[in-house]
């Protein structure tokens, strides 16, 4: 690493820089990468500051319009925030709290509850399959589900995000019963030919995730009332 | 090699004869990953693009810089940081798209065509026979993915970009869109590019 004296003068004008570097000093190394390094760094974080806004505001807007779709147009809604085992309006802060677990409450026009969004996923027959759901606390009625997120086969699985498929949850009781015909139960719905495994995962991700979350909303509202 | 001036060669070549993908069978992991529709091919087809030849501009002018045992490093983070930035661009521009690419995107980094012609070509020419080059192996580049996605999702989907053209009653080759459909797809370009290979020798043969 460490050249002849006589080698280690640079000389970048002449034909010899294309000659094999045999004896370029260590600090030259360690400059060349640190500058490019530097000048690396200064060229992502002005990306990152140009286009952060743009993302952050993209992503906000997904989730608004999910929110929006499946409680069915709500006048207003709360975020409510799990916390130590219960939902507070109040936002945590401090480290971490971008990932605590949220739900979202919304309310029509006279104030009154219209239910939950609830986002959750589950593995399916591929990858995870994720899903945001209103659900009613009170009955455990549906309001209404919407495929975030999958990963399932083209042409047979990705039919979960059908619309004849996901009505049939529109107004459905939890917990939900996968069926081949469906009948005059409310808790029913029909699985789809060819997607058995994706659209019993769509109703086990809906049962799962009200069992744990409807008890929480429950609690929720009982301590405002109060 | 570094006095030869540029020509017009520079940026054929890439095209056809020397075809990254076709024929030097380079980069094959997003040919394969992300050809399954047009739009998927030719947002991959731009960011590497962007990247590739901003790298090759970026090698071939810095070249005389970066010492000889660090040239690896130094081209790997000037192709990083494009990449990075090509990410972020995509992601604040096409959300849909860029979520479809997925970890595709960021693998630009290990396309081998980018490193490749960094170390092969740019860091031994002009910066203008390197953007030359840049230019030429992206369209290439492009239009073997554009090859394959084209028949991908026209068998796969029965559109071109979105646009059904094949009507309803068109019953869609799922497997066309799934990674096997990939390698058939690639497979049977391969098989047609060497049969006409194989043709020209054999006329050029009688003709003499």
């Amino acid at each position: 690493m460490h050249g002849a004296p006589g080698a280690a003068a640079p000389a970048p004008t002449t034909p010899a820089a294309t000659a094999p570097h045999t004896g370029t000093p260590s600090w030259r190394l360690l400059t060349v990468l640190g500058a490019g390094g530097a000048l690396a760094g200064g060229l992502i974080v002005t990306a990152y500051l140009a286009t952060v806004q743009r993302i952050t505001a993209h992503k906000a807007a997904l989730v608004v319009g999910a929110v929006r779709e499946v409680l069915k147009a709500p006048a207003r809604w709360d975020t409510l925030y799990l916390v130590g085992g219960k939902l507070t309006k109040q936002a945590p802060t401090g480290p971490g709290a971008q990932s605590v677990e949220r739900v979202f409450l919304g309310y029509d026009a006279a104030d009154k509850t219209l239910g939950a969004a609830i986002t959750a996923g589950e593995p399916g027959f591929a990858d995870v399959v994720s899903l945001i759901f209103g659900l009613d606390p009170g009955t455990g009625a549906l309001l209404g589900v919407k495929v975030l997120g999958h990963k399932e086969t083209p042409g047979l699985g990705d039919k979960i995000e059908r619309p004849t498929f996901l009505q049939q949850f529109v107004g459905a009781l939890t917990p939900l019963k996968g069926v081949k015909t469906k009948g005059a139960d409310k808790s029913e719905v029909q699985t789809i030919t060819g997607a058995t495994i994706t659209s019993r995962t769509v109703i086990r991700i809906v049962n799962n995730a009200t069992a744990r979350w409807q008890p929480l909303l429950q609690a929720y509202r009982q301590e405002g009332s109060r | 090699m570094s006095e030869a001036p540029a020509t017009f060669d520079d940026v054929l070549r890439g095209l056809w004869k020397e075809n990254p993908v076709l024929v030097q069978m380079l980069g094959l992991c997003p040919t394969l990953a992300v050809t399954n529709s047009v739009v998927n091919g030719l947002v991959m087809s731009l960011a590497t693009a962007f990247v590739l030849i901003a790298s090759n501009v970026f090698v071939a002018a810095l070249k005389r810089f970066i010492p000889n045992q660090v040239r690896i490093t130094s081209y790997v983070l000037i192709i990083a940081t494009f990449v990075t930035i090509a990410d972020m661009t995509l992601e604040a521009l096409v959300p849909t798209v860029h979520k479809q690419l997925g970890a595709f995107v960021g693998l630009i980094i290990v396309n081998c065509i980018i490193l490749g012609r960094a170390e092969a070509f740019a860091s031994k020419v002009t910066v203008v026979r390197a953007l030359l080059d840049g230019i030429g192996m992206s369209v290439g580049f492009a239009i073997a993915l554009l090859l394959m996605s084209g028949v991908r999702e026209m068998l796969g989907n029965g559109s071109f970009l979105g646009f059904n053209l094949l009507g309803p009653q068109f019953e869609p080759w799922v497997i066309m869109v799934l990674p096997p459909g990939g390698f058939l797809t690639l497979g049977l370009i391969m098989l047609a590019m060497g049969w006409h290979a194989e043709r020209k020798k054999r006329l050029a043969k009688a003709a003499a």
